[in-house]
């Protein structure tokens, strides 16, 4: 049980100047669940690339029972039976669900032929063994996010690995889905193999995994078992100083309505949504993945249609569909898919969080620059972006500061409305109790706050009243004194209904 | 509509693009029988057919090509110097069988590709770039060679004509090779993992390097295909026609790619079939000897042709647009 199946040993990557790895050590060891944690860009999905043959180290040895072990491209650490999720999805659009999960293993009959009705059937077991309810003959293209990780999940798991390296896979689920996850990952750690888990959510790691490896700056700072640790030990090790892990939602006055949504339904996705956000209020949507919260907030902001309702803004109501009115009339809306819909990955940090704020920052038409870049250096100054330069493309930053960059472009058009999905998806601890702080204050200056999110302790900490969705209706709205795990889950579940 | 419905719809779409295309070609082959009966008479239909043999075989390599997300210009050069060799090597005393040339000229077509892909997987220049380039580094070397020579149709061997001009049941022989090779393709591309593999190059090309997929192999072997087809095309062009010169395929590249995006192959890979390629080749040949029939005027057959791109490109877009928000806003739970 105590073998190490997969070493790592004295493993340096530097991308040009940055060095995102140096000298670090791992032992993931069959039969365990071994978390990386760390801050956003520690280093954690650079480790995660050097394991499934991405990135070579410069520097260091990596070893697979015992023997040395090369991995020159990712077809290499597949044969070695590494199976990786990485952190962002990296799905075929164009090509069925199940033609993505199988793609390049694809069950065969005879002469070599690809046995569809195979790599169907594998796909429908795999989706049960996880609960998910999607059609394995439909394209990838247009899946949610959480869906997206879901099949990549799937993916992971259709070949019997003997390490499985997770790279953020729960950023997007919601507990129920993570449970599944778990049960299954768990089985495959039993029956022995070696698991590699990254995750923000502590909860998470203490409850799947049995060691804990912290990175800081691309430094190996400990490895323990998970047993001796706490939560507030490890996040010590990884920041190196004093936080605190949440930020309750500080009590502001509650002001008018400013977002009233009414009868808004989608047939298929959602039915009679109604609810009101008032100034200096914070409501959290809670729901399952699936349960229609980014459908009906995507509405709102007019970016799909709906069949029926209304929306108004401050009184007024917003034309269906039309997204530049509702930015004008000052909604604002964090999408739930960043990397797709919220960042242009060629342009520079500065660029891309000043986008949506040109006119504002322009003198006569004309981007100086110098405005740009000022506004530009105060919110990554806030939100604590780790980048070598906010001229360097967004590319080239880890998952987490990408997230950061999207965030303060949003944070950063002054909106009255404001609607997050998943404000902290991907975020580290010190950021995420900033990012809750910068949602209080916003609150506090009067701006009604719609957060979409599937992680429980944000919304009972952060939320004055938690709606609940559950297949497409709201199912409850409870305010803050009386929201407590027990009764979001049941509304959110369906239960005793 | 139900979801179920939708959904087999949905699934559907590709079928649906080729099945428009062909209603087109119908609608089009009727109104030009109607005002020109003539239009239907067994030569006419003869020479249709062998007239897309060769646009459909181009189309059939170019398609392999464009679903990874990549486009071969050099295509017309490939098939004029291997429709050069080929007569040359036909009309010498060099005796060789028929099949034995047919063989080397599609050799020859192979590598060129191989010369295409090689410098695109290798070097990571663009397609569009490096068949630019070729395109016009094949046409010199078939200029070069030929130095203006034309090989004849009375120097080639009759059977080898006679291949050219043959039917069975009134369908030209080189049309029945065109659709043995389109039905090998499309089943390769649809039933063999080296096919699927093309399709996800082209969707996502880092996601297809992070699943282990060789897409240098991969890309290059869909250039030595495109090269080879043209190399046959190149064949079929001597046997048809017996006279070839240096300038055989000049500027054929472009109907090509036409015929491609017609027959709703997405230009930026990921998608589209060889049948509705083979269909998009037809299509516009046809278009090419009805219009003068209907009596239109050959500005408007070419402004036609660009309408009909126009629009299919649009139509793909416009379908991709919905499907994607059909498929986000769809839960399809249960
Ligand atoms: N392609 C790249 N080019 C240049 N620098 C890079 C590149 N990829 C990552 N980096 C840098 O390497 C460092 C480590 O990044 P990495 O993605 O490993 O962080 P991480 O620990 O996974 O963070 P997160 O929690 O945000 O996902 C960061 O400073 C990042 O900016
Ligand atoms: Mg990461």
């Amino acid at each position: 049980m105590s073998t190490a199946l997969l070493g790592l040993d004295g493993v340096s990557k530097s991308y040009g100047a940055v060095a995102a790895l140096r000298d670090v050590r791992l032992e993931l060891r069959a039969g365990e669940a071994h978390a990386l944690v760390g801050e956003n860009g520690a280093g954690k999905s650079t480790l995660v690339k050097i394991l499934a043959g991405v990135h070579q180290p410069d520097t260091g040895v990596l070893t697979f029972d015992g023997k040395p072990l090369v991995l020159g491209n990712p077809a290499d650490a597949r044969a070695a039976g590494i199976a990786v999720i990485y952190q962002e999805p990296t799905l075929f659009p164009d090509l069925t669900v199940a033609e993505n999960i199988f793609m390049g293993r694809q069950p065969r009959r005879s002469l070599g032929r690809i046995d569809h009705a195979a790599v169907r059937a594998r796909t429908r077991d795999l989706f049960d063994r996880l609960g998910v309810a999607l059609d394995p003959d439909r394209p990838a293209r247009g899946l949610s996010i959480a869906d997206q990780q879901l099949v990549e999940i799937a993916k992971a798991l259709s070949f019997d690995a003997r390490v499985l390296v997770m790279d953020e896979p729960t950023a997007a689920l919601s507990g129920v889905e993570v449970e599944r996850l778990f049960g299954v990952a768990r089985s495959l750690r039993d029956s022995g193999a070696a698991v590699l888990f990254i995750s923000h959510r502590f909860d998470e790691i203490f409850a799947l995994c049995q060691t804990i490896t912290v990175l800081r700056d691309g430094q190996w700072v400990s490895t323990d078992a998970a047993a001796d640790l706490t939560v507030d030990r490890v996040v010590r090790r990884m920041v190196g100083r004093e936080v605190s892990s949440l930020f309750p939602k500080q009590d502001t006055k509650v002001r008018d309505v400013r977002l009233d949504v009414r009868g808004l339904s989608l047939a298929g996705w959602f039915q009679d949504v109604s609810f009101t956000v008032r100034g200096g209020e914070i409501v959290a949507l809670a729901g399952l993945v699936g349960a229609g919260r980014s459908e009906v907030v995507r509405a709102i902001f007019g970016i799909d249609r709906y069949d029926a309702g209304e929306v108004h803004v401050d009184g007024r109501r917003l034309r269906a569909g039309d997204t530049d009115a509702a930015i004008a009339a000052g909604l604002a809306l964090v999408p739930e898919d960043r990397r797709q819909q919220g960042l242009v990955m060629e342009l520079s940090v500065e660029r891309n969080q000043t986008l949506p704020r040109r006119w504002k920052l322009s003198t006569a038409g004309l981007l100086t620059g110098k405005a740009e870049r000022a506004a530009a250096r105060t919110w990554s100054e806030r939100l604590q972006v780790k980048t070598s330069s906010l001229r360097a493309p967004v590319s080239t930053l880890s998952g987490g500061n990408q997230q950061k960059v999207v965030l303060a472009k949003w944070l950063a058009t002054e909106p009255g409305v404001l609607i997050v999905d998943e404000p902290t998806r991907g975020i580290d601890v010190g950021t995420k109790a900033e990012v809750h702080r910068l949602l209080s204050a916003l609150a506090a200056d009067g701006v009604a706050v719609l957060m979409v999110s599937s992680e429980l302790p944000e919304v009972l900490g952060m939320a004055d009243r938690v709606l609940v969705m559950h297949e497409g209706r709201l199912t409850a709205d409870i305010p803050r004194a009386s929201a407590d795990e027990e009764s979001v889950m049941q509304a959110a579940t369906g239960v005793g209904r | 509509m139900t979801r179920v419905q939708r959904q087999v719809i949905l699934s559907k779409l590709g079928v649906f693009r080729e099945l428009g295309i062909l209603a087109a070609l119908v609608v089009l082959i009727a109104v030009t029988a109607l005002s020109n009966s003539r239009f239907l008479s067994a030569q006419s239909v003869k020479d249709l057919l062998l007239g897309s043999t060769v646009l459909a075989l181009l189309a059939v390599g170019q398609t392999i090509v464009v679903i990874t997300r990549n486009v071969d210009l050099s295509v017309g050069s490939v098939l004029g110097l291997s429709a050069f060799a080929t007569a040359t090597l036909l009309s010498g005393d060099s005796g060789l069988p028929v099949p034995v040339v047919a063989v080397v000229g599609v050799l020859i077509g192979a590598v060129c590709g191989l010369v295409n892909g090689t410098l695109i997987a290798a070097a990571r220049v663009p397609a569009l770039v490096v068949t630019l380039g070729t395109m016009y580094v094949f046409r010199g070397i078939d200029y070069t060679w030929a130095t203006g020579k034309q090989i004849n149709a009375a120097d080639m061997p009759t059977g080898f004509l006679k291949l050219g001009t043959a039917t069975v049941l009134g369908v030209p022989v080189l049309t029945m090779f065109a659709v043995v090779v389109l039905v090998i393709a499309a089943y390769y591309l649809a039933s063999y993992r080296g096919g699927r593999e093309l399709y996800a190059i082209g969707s996502e090309p880092d996601a297809a390097r992070l699943s282990g997929i060789p897409v240098g192999k991969r890309v290059t072997a869909a250039f030595v295909a495109s090269g080879a087809l043209a190399g046959l095309a190149g064949v079929l062009h001597s046997a048809r026609f017996g006279t070839v010169d240096a300038n055989a395929g000049l500027g054929l590249e472009l109907n090509v790619v036409a015929a491609v995006v017609v027959g709703g192959v997405a230009i930026f890979g990921g998608s589209g079939s060889v049948y509705g390629a083979a269909l998009g080749a037809v299509l516009l040949t046809t278009i090419g000897s009805a219009l003068p029939v209907l009596g239109i005027n050959p500005f408007w057959q070419r402004a036609a042709v660009g309408a009909l791109i126009i629009a299919a490109i649009s139509l793909d877009r416009a379908l991709v647009v919905r499907l994607s928000k059909a498929l986000r806003a769809r839960r399809n739970r249960g």
